[in-house]
């Protein structure tokens, strides 16, 4: 199929050749390569050219790997445009229909056959077992994130968890425990709250984020130092529909590493968690001096509102979530950490991904975690908006059940 | 500029709390936990009482008493006043002697201690020679005589506490003069017991546990009389006159020796084993008291035939040809007899027994000896208490009435006035009648007057008597049979033991101005009541309920429902039942409330709740909240949290046992005791180890005990349009759930046939599913609504019609405040997500200014599982306050916690006692009373003979010189009319 194509014409440094396939039906035309417009004009153009200007699409293109890609925004669909060469060869999918396993990224191990013959429509029943079905980057939405890398200390870390209603648990659990810090007294033995199993399957293990014997220190900005255990899970539970734990791993390998720190020693000492307390005494002086004694929180507590969709039902009429009053407040306003979910170039160079992605059913824990990353670098960076959007509805949804 | 105004009124709002709130614990009611020692001063005629937790209470005339808690966590083991004087002494379990007086300070006496003491014996002699068995106050007020374990008797200087060496009276000297043919001489044991003579101070008896009896003369340092008794000694007595000493023996007999100068005298005079025969249990003390004419009283406790009544705690008193054994129900602590005449020289007139479980006084002038009715120390637990309600400002009609009805269950009482009238009473008289109400696991319902610092039993209403019950209507048979030996005779009020769990009180509502009463119990029983003078006989007709509503596949595993009876029943004077609704299945009610106004009676339980017309006797509404795949809800009343109490009840029965087995004086004794304890501590540590780990889990509708009902309220309310308030019923559950129901009552002309409906109006799912433990409405002004009648009767201003009201919601989480009719969310206030408290208590109150006269506002009382105390402020849910109140391992204190509704609160802090506490300023029930020391002997120590009756508990005796005192209560005093004018007063600021 490709050898067809392979004829450079003179046209292909301004034009791009453009052969589209959806279904059985082929529809040829050509784009301006310095002048590609957006993916939606794109998209309209599609419906148009192939007179299907109701059907939902999910657009895949072959890129020079011969991998089938995704264009579903405009950063995408620049770098299909360009990347082209010279033939652009779409697919498109109903979307109701449309086989998302098709969307290979790992191409260097699979035959490009394989690829393309998924995407055109030959189902390949020698397969042994159905690989993880990851949606589309535009329907993902965040589970989990770390949150202020920034103002924390290197061996802390912030995680917040999003309900969001699900279905899936939170799903661990939490110990009392003792930590030695590094006090001006000397080496001090302090109670403390360590997480204690993960549930298989839950949100926490999933996450990838929190372990066991992770050391619990504050739950959303409140420091959990004093408090008994039951206090602790009192305060995660009445939080659960937004946890922000800030926790000091029991494994220091992973922790972020900031390039301006200094503190290069520190993070890479793996010790037990119960043991291990004494990270502040670790690192380098600068770090220890810069640290401050109490951890600052950058987002307001009062802002996470998101249990406040109580739920009332008139007489005889539908369930509608409860808005505020709009004399007191005004709507909940989006947190300010938002950019946080954001890759940050500083934290890409670790291994730790900081971002993970819900993955609608298992995702094997090793695996694939390298060429994921890949993709949600471009997708999410890309469409930070609509991602937002999409959260402040989730926001609103409730659960109802009567 | 703005920054400077906040500021200011910041410190206007902290200067304003001050002048509302302030934490103190006032007062402890009921009986002392675990009494172990027993005191009397007939000069100050006060009594005192040690506990094994340490604490020693002082208690005198009714209002008059204090309290002291020794710093070490010893048991109190003995407790002697020094005569003639205000000062005390207390033996601890840690062999540590402690000084206590009452100081003068402001008008008030306080007690403090001033001064502690441990012997110490030569360098390297074992412990025992220094461990104090047996302690003799002198009557000089200035020597303390301690015998000990070692058979030495140290003689001790005091209030100093210094040790008089070369007056001890060695064990040695004491064997060189023994005769040789005494069995016992090689070993004398330690002092059993120290006694004076009364005639002569200079001689005391020395009693060894071995048996013999030294006399021996203070003066001359010598040995008089050796009586040489041959069993083991467990106490002595030494009469009136001087002439005799009476022992007491651990085979059951007694003997009488004569005291004369001749050792030919010294031969018993007179030995007896009283219940003799079949071997005897020890006589642990002896009492002889002489009487003007005729022959003396003899009393002494223990002697019981071993074998058949072994297990009886007993008292037996002998006077001319009576011979009474008095029965009490739990293990005697001390006794003593109260004498008649200015120097308590004369007849006996009362026998004071303390036992394990409650104090009892035995008026022994009046035919049959009976019980005078102690005004403090009642035992609130003669059943165990299962709920309390209190029920601020009754009216004195309803008062008047109660106290009618519960003078005419009374009428065994002795007539004669409290025979312990030291001290004076300065409190003022409170300045209004409240009612606290204890539930209890019998069925019974206790009235008890909480206006003042004694709580005093006024009625008891039992609902026993409804319900066909096991109970063995033998059990009261049995006794006093004609010609039984021993002539028993039960005393005492303490009863643990429940005919049937079933009966248990959960849940009471007392609407005080139209006397109408709602009891609901463990087996899912609603009893509505109605006060009437005259007794009755009716019939109480049964409502079933059904509050599964058709819901399938459940099955109820718990208890059966009560079995009522059909027959028409006879009940006394006072609340007697008129409807009855037994909820299917026959849960334990969980909630309960009454509208007196509307005749309405709302209930939940576990499965759903229902609203019943006690007009029409008839349901009116009736909804399940059962959630369909709750099956735990299905288990009956053997929840997780009532297994732990359990368990936790039975070691300590466990310990306790043990503990009542141990006999006084041996060496074992404290072995035994730690034994015990670590045993519980291991018991109790294993109980917090099982769950190290917590899961973390959102709560979802799918948990069990969603449905359970936490809360009703009825409100009359704008539930569905801004324009048209109508009468509401507001229902709260586990899960978070909120339903609303419209209520449409017919006009009060058909309101006896016209049916009352109910209209679901609205469901409220909270975000945070956590249970609603309180839900009140606020009216236009931000005010809590009135009670129902409250307005009729002119004792609250009529609630804001006219602004918009708002719901206020509160869950175990947080506080939510909604508008109404529309429901939308308007502010609230977190406390889970903030600090990991959860609310367990919560009450609308009345605070008023301390400062200012007409300044007042309502704010919630909250308690946390924490043991905190909160002030929320309304309508805003702003913290005001917060106080540590309870420790939070307490867990039994933190569910029985109830509030007034003047910022006052009660808690158990042990099955017998509450300990009342205020968060107001102006609302405190303290005690305020002054001893003053009594003049020396041989003149008047009491100013006034008091005619004390049990009705007039509270008595204001205001020392005019005082002006301090008078104006601290005139204070008071203002501070409570202006609290009068109640609730909803609304308020400028607020």
């Amino acid at each position: 199929m490709n050898k067809n194509h392979r004829v450079q014409s003179s046209r292909s440094l301004s034009a791009v050749e453009v052969k589209s396939k959806f279904g059985a039906e082929f529809r040829r035309f050509s784009l301006d390569r310095s002048k590609p417009g957006r993916f939606d004009e794109f998209y309209g153009l599609l419906q148009h050219v192939h007179r299907i200007p109701n059907v939902e699409l999910l657009v895949g293109y072959a890129d020079v790997h011969g991998d089938l890609l995704p264009i579903n925004n405009d950063d995408n669909y620049h770098k299909a445009i360009s990347t082209a060469s010279p033939l652009l060869r779409l697919f498109l999918q109903r979307k109701e229909e449309a086989d998302y396993t098709a969307f290979g990224t790992d191409s260097l191990t699979r035959k490009k056959n394989t690829v393309l013959s998924a995407v055109l429509l030959r189902p390949d029943t020698n397969r042994k077992k159905p690989p993880v079905i990851i949606s589309l980057p535009r329907d993902f939405r965040p589970v989990s994130s770390i949150i202020d890398v920034d103002i924390l200390p290197e061996t802390h870390r912030r995680v917040r968890l999003y309900k969001h209603g699900q279905e899936k648990p939170l799903g661990f659990y939490i110990r009392d425990g003792s930590s030695v810090r590094v006090t001006a007294q000397g080496l001090e033995k302090l109670p403390g709250i360590f997480i204690s199993r993960m549930v298989p399957g839950g949100l926490a293990e999933s996450t990838g984020l929190l372990a066991v014997n992770d050391e619990v220190l504050e739950v959303n900005g409140i420091e959990v130092a004093g408090k008994s255990l039951d206090q602790v899970t009192d305060m995660m539970i009445a939080n659960s529909h937004n946890l922000i734990i800030t926790v000091k791993p029991a494994n220091q390998r992973n922790n972020v590493v900031r390039s301006g720190g200094g503190g290069a020693a520190s993070g890479s000492s793996g010790r037990s968690s119960d043991s291990g307390a004494s990270y502040y005494g670790y690192s380098s002086q600068a770090a220890a001096a810069s640290m401050p004694t109490h951890i600052i929180q950058n987002f307001p507590v009062d802002e996470l509102e998101s249990d406040d969709e109580d739920l009332v039902i008139e007489a005889g009429g539908e369930a509608e979530p409860i808005r505020r009053a709009p004399s007191n407040y005004s709507m909940p306003s989006l947190p300010r950490y938002e950019p946080h979910l954001n890759l940050r170039t500083a934290t890409t160079s670790v291994s730790a991904s900081a971002l993970s992605i819900n993955a609608n059913g298992t995702l094997p824990a090793s695996g694939s975690s390298g060429s994921l990353s890949n993709t949600n670098a471009t997708s999410t960076t890309s469409s930070p908006d609509r991602a937002m959007e999409r959260r402040s509805l989730e926001e609103d949804g409730t659960v109802i059940t009567l | 500029m703005k920054r400077f105004r906040r500021h200011g009124q910041e410190s206007q709002r902290d200067r304003l709390k001050q002048e509302l709130f302030q934490f103190n614990k006032t007062v402890e009611h009921g009986f002392p936990h675990q009494p172990s020692a027993l005191g009397y001063s007939p000069s100050l005629q006060l009594l005192a009482i040690g506990t094994r937790s340490g604490a020693i209470k002082l208690y005198g005339a009714p209002g008059v008493e204090f309290m002291g808690l020794h710093d070490e966590n010893a048991a109190v083991t003995q407790v002697h006043f020094m005569p003639h004087q205000v000062e005390l002494v207390t033996l601890l379990d840690d062999n540590s002697l402690h000084m206590w007086t009452l100081r003068g300070h402001k008008g008030l006496s306080e007690l403090l201690e001033i001064g502690r003491f441990t012997l110490t014996g030569p360098p390297g002699a074992p412990p025992s020679v220094t461990r104090v068995t047996a302690v003799l106050a002198h009557t000089s007020g200035e020597l303390l005589l301690l015998g000990t374990e070692g058979g030495h008797v140290f003689i001790v200087e005091v209030p100093g506490f210094r040790e008089l060496e070369e007056r001890n009276i060695s064990l040695d000297q004491v064997a060189a003069s023994v005769p040789d043919d005494y069995i016992g001489r090689r070993n004398l044991e330690h002092v059993e017991a120290l006694q004076e003579n009364p005639i002569n101070p200079n001689q005391v008896v020395i009693g060894y546990g071995r048996g013999l009896m030294v006399i021996w003369d203070l003066e001359k340092r010598c040995a008089i009389q050796h009586i040489p008794a041959t069993q083991q000694l467990e106490s002595v007595w030494w009469t009136e006159d001087g002439s005799y000493i009476l022992s007491s023996h651990s085979d059951g007999s007694y003997c009488r020796w004569m005291v004369g100068g001749e050792d030919v005298n010294d031969e018993e005079e007179k030995s007896d084993i009283p219940y003799g025969h079949f071997p005897c249990k020890a006589i642990s003390k002896i009492i002889q008291l002489p009487t003007e004419e005729g022959p003396p009283f003899l009393l002494f406790s223990g002697g019981m035939p071993r074998a058949s009544y072994g297990d009886r705690h007993c008292i037996t008193v002998i006077h001319c040809k009576t011979h009474v054994a008095l029965d009490f129900t739990s293990r005697i602590i001390d006794f003593f007899v109260i004498r008649d005449g200015l120097q308590h020289t004369g007849d006996p007139s009362a026998l004071v027994v303390l036992v394990e479980e409650e104090l009892v006084v035995i008026d022994l002038q009046t035919d049959c000896w009976p019980v005078i009715q102690t005004p403090y120390l009642v035992p609130l637990h003669s059943s165990a208490i299962t709920c309390s309600h209190h029920v601020s400002a009754i009216p004195l009609k309803l008062w008047e009435r109660v106290i009618a009805a519960g003078e005419l269950q009374n009428t065994h009482y002795s007539k004669k006035p409290w025979p312990i009238t030291g001290g004076q009473n300065l409190a003022p008289d409170p300045p209004q009648r409240d009612l606290l109400l204890t539930g209890h696991e019998d069925g019974t319902v206790h009235f008890w007057d909480a206006s003042g610092v004694c709580l005093y039993p006024l009625y008891k209403l039992s609902t026993a008597g409804v319900f066909h019950t096991d109970a063995d209507p033998n059990d009261n048979m049995n006794q006093g049979a004609e010609g039984e030996w021993p002539p028993f005779r039960k005393v005492g009020c303490f009863d643990p033991y429940s005919d049937d769990p079933r009966l248990g009180i959960q849940k009471i509502h007392l609407c005080k101005y139209s006397g109408y009463l709602t009891v609901a119990g463990t087996a899912g029983q609603i009893l509505v009541l109605e006060l009437n003078d005259e007794a009755a006989e009716q019939t109480v007709e049964a409502k079933v309920v059904d509050l599964l509503q058709g819901q399938e596949g459940f099955r109820w595993k718990g208890h059966t429902r009560l079995d009522v009876r059909e027959e028409p029943v006879l009940f006394p004077p006072g609340f007697q039942p008129f409807a009855l609704v037994q909820c299917q299945p026959p849960a334990v009610v969980t909630a309960l409330t009454l509208h007196s106004e509307w005749k309405l009676v709302a209930f939940g339980t576990s499965h759903g709740f229902g609203l019943y017309d006690y007009q029409q006797k008839n349901t009116v509404l009736i909804k399940c909240t059962l959630n369909p795949s709750d099956q735990l809800a299905m288990e009956g009343p053997l929840s997780r949290v009532k297994s732990i109490k359990k368990s936790l009840r039975q070691s300590f029965r466990r310990i306790r046992r043990s503990r009542v087995s141990l006999r006084k004086h041996h060496v074992n004794n404290t072995a035994k005791l730690q034994e015990a304890n670590a045993r519980l501590e291991a018991e109790l540590a294993e109980m917090e180890l099982a769950p190290v780990q917590r899961k973390i889990e959102a709560r979802s509708s799918d948990d069990s005990f969603t449905g359970l009902v936490r809360t009703l309220y009825f409100a009359d309310t704008f539930l569905s349009d801004s324009s048209h308030n109508t009468p509401s019923l507001w229902a709260g559950t586990n899960g978070g759930c909120v339903f609303a129901y419209m209520l449409r009552l017919p006009p009060v002309e058909h309101r006896a046939d016209e049916p009352v409906t109910a209209q679901p109006a609205k469901e409220i799912q909270l975000m945070h599913r956590a249970p609603v433990v309180g839900i009140v409405v606020l009216d236009g002004h931000g005010a809590p609504l009135p009670e129902p009648l409250e307005v009729a009767h002119d004792l609250a201003r009529s609630p804001d019609m006219q602004g918009s009201h708002q719901l206020l919601v509160i869950s175990e989480e947080q506080f939510k405040v909604f508008t109404l009719p529309k429901v939308s969310a308007k502010m609230k206030l977190k406390l889970t997500a903030v600090d990991g408290s959860r609310v367990r208590r919560v009450g609308v109150a009345w605070f008023c200014s301390s400062r200012t006269e007409d300044y007042g506002e309502s704010g919630l009382v909250v308690l946390t599982n924490q043991g905190d105390v909160h002030v929320v402020s309304l309508p805003h849910v702003k913290m005001q306050v917060q106080y540590p109140c309870i420790r939070r391992e307490d867990v039994s204190g933190i569910a029985s916690c109830v509030f007034t509704k003047h910022g006052q609160g009660f808690y158990l802090i042990s099955p017998s006692e509450f300990e009342r506490f205020s968060l107001s300023t102006c609302y405190l029930v303290e005690p305020r009373c002054l001893v003053e020391a009594p003049l020396h002997s041989g003149s008047s120590s009491q100013r006034r003979s008091q005619p004390d009756g049990a009705s007039s508990t509270h008595r204001t005796r205001q020392d005019s010189e005082d002006a301090e005192v008078l104006q601290e209560i005139q204070k008071s005093l203002e501070g409570d009319q202006t609290s009068f004018l109640e609730n909803n007063v609304k308020s400028a600021v607020a």
